[in-house]
């Protein structure tokens, strides 16, 4: 150890040295990892809206997944107030645009989610909603993001629904924090299996439940997770939120994506 | 300048005679919530492996210029800022990984066995065996990580590495999970037991009764 040689001016000398070297240290590596970051997290949310479009199994590289979502995948943008789609809000801004962003805080882009049980104070106005297109260029699937609190945390998923606009055919977590093998069942292949098929209507009302039993035969209904209720809960409160009016509802009633 | 047989003791000693979890009982917050499975555990070793290491050299070569009245906050600084960087490295090229991590990486600011050496060792070591200190104490916290996440991946989900060894009864085999070794907190009955096992054949290290 040096001797006592402290003095303030040296002291602060020090501080703002090394401060200086680190924070420039951060920034460079904040900098020139940007690119493969973004990267990163582009693919892995195309990759996401695949597996809820059933279409992964046809793109194994990184590649692949780039070229089938750009042949099969169009991203539009929905008013969910009036069910319409709108353009894109994000036009001519640097980034794309995130129903998940800062749009979903703001008071002039969202609207309160009051009384909502599923766990979140505003949403976004404008959603971003993907229909996927068969080889004909006929909508096969719409697939809707969704999200709502779990045990611990907001989860985020994709609702995948047949072109009837009701009938489910996935429904995919890929941001959660659910407890390993309990909550975080609902990423497991097999419960995943368990929507396909099952209606989220019911005579125009939302009818879609997760409850105890088995549910198969049950066409509104899908298995809990066992050891996960509150899990279970936040995805049933998710579901009814995001298929009924304050939701999709509107534009799922509209059903626009025919025309 | 250190010896051959001083830089071994740095870098393997660790492991097993001053094991950082396993005698020093540092850093147990982060084994406990990060070996669920075997490959965060692997990555989470690398990580802490990569910051005790580099914070312990870059801390050392700048030991004779730190004023003590204010070298805490100019060891979390360096600390911090090679956390940050491990952790947009990670974002950058393990995005998987660096999503399951979340918090975790974040958090090795304040893991116990980077300070702790820092402090301890690299204030008043040469840079070369701070460094090498850094490593063989990121060793020793990955040897308890790596065997506890091994058991908890195996017993829990039957896999090891995503592997199936353990066919589960959900997927249709005959082994029911330990949802008990899934959560976090059953790493207190692994490591306790890891203690006790050193212990035994490491007699030295068992405290004196009082």
């Amino acid at each position: 150890m040096s001797a006592k040689k402290e003095t303030l001016g040296k002291t602060v000398g020090v501080v703002v040295a090394v401060c200086l070297v680190c924070s420039i240290i951060v920034s460079g590596a904040a900098v020139g990892l940007r690119e493969l970051q973004q990267a990163n997290a582009a693919l892995d949310r195309q990759s996401n809206i695949l597996a809820a479009a059933g279409l992964l199994g046809e793109a194994k590289t990184k590649k692949e997944i780039g070229i089938v979502y750009d042949a099969r995948v169009v991203e539009r943008f929905v008013n969910l107030a009036t069910g319409e789609y709108v353009a894109n809000p994000a036009e001519g801004e640097l980034k794309p645009y995130d129903m998940y962003g800062r749009v979903s805080k703001a008071p002039e882009t969202s609207t309160k989610a009051e009384g909502s049980p599923a766990g979140f104070s505003r949403r976004a106005n404008v959603a971003s909603i993907f229909l996927i297109k068969d080889e004909v260029g006929v909508v096969s699937r719409i697939i809707l993001p969704v999200h709502g609190s779990g045990l611990w945390d907001l989860m985020f998923g994709f609702l995948a629904l047949d072109s009837d606009g009701h009938t489910i055919r996935e429904l995919i977590f890929y941001q959660h924090k659910e407890t390993p093998g309990l909550g975080g069942e609902i990423q497991n292949p097999e419960w995943q299996a368990k929507w396909n098929g099952k209606q989220l209507f019911s005579n125009g009302d939302v009818a879609i439940e997760v409850n105890k039993g088995d549910n198969r035969d049950d066409q509104y209904a899908v298995d809990a997770l066992s050891g996960a209720t509150l899990t279970s809960n936040g995805v049933e409160n998710t579901l009814q939120y995001w298929a009924g009016d304050n939701g999709y509802g509107n534009y799922l009633k509209k059903q626009s994506w025919k025309s | 300048m250190a010896d051959t047989k001083e830089m071994k003791k740095a870098l393997f000693g660790p492991i097993l005679d001053s094991n950082p979890i396993a005698l020093h009982v540092l850093g147990i917050c982060s084994a406990l919530a990060i070996t669920t499975k075997l490959e965060t555990a692997l990555v989470m070793s690398l990580a802490l492996t990569a910051v005790t290491a580099f914070s312990s050299l870059f801390i050392s070569l700048i030991r004779n210029q730190i004023p003590s009245s204010v070298r805490i906050i100019i060891q979390m600084t360096i600390i911090a800022s090679l956390v940050i960087v491990v952790d947009q490295v990670l974002k950058a090229y393990s995005y998987e990984i660096s999503k399951q991590l979340s918090v975790f990486v974040g958090l090795i600011i304040t893991n116990c066995i980077v300070m702790g050496r820092a402090e301890a060792y690299a204030m008043k070591s040469p840079p070369l065996m701070s460094f090498l200190d850094g490593i063989g104490n990121g060793l020793g916290y990955s040897f308890i990580l790596i065997v506890i996440g091994t058991i908890k991946e195996l017993a829990g989900f039957g896999t090891i590495l995503g592997f199936e060894i353990l066919p589960l009864v959900t997927n249709g085999g005959w082994y029911q999970g330990n949802g008990l070794l899934i959560l976090p907190f059953s790493s207190f009955f692994l490591i306790g037991g890891m203690i006790w096992f050193i212990r035994t054949i490491r007699p030295e290290q068992v405290e004196p009764k009082e």
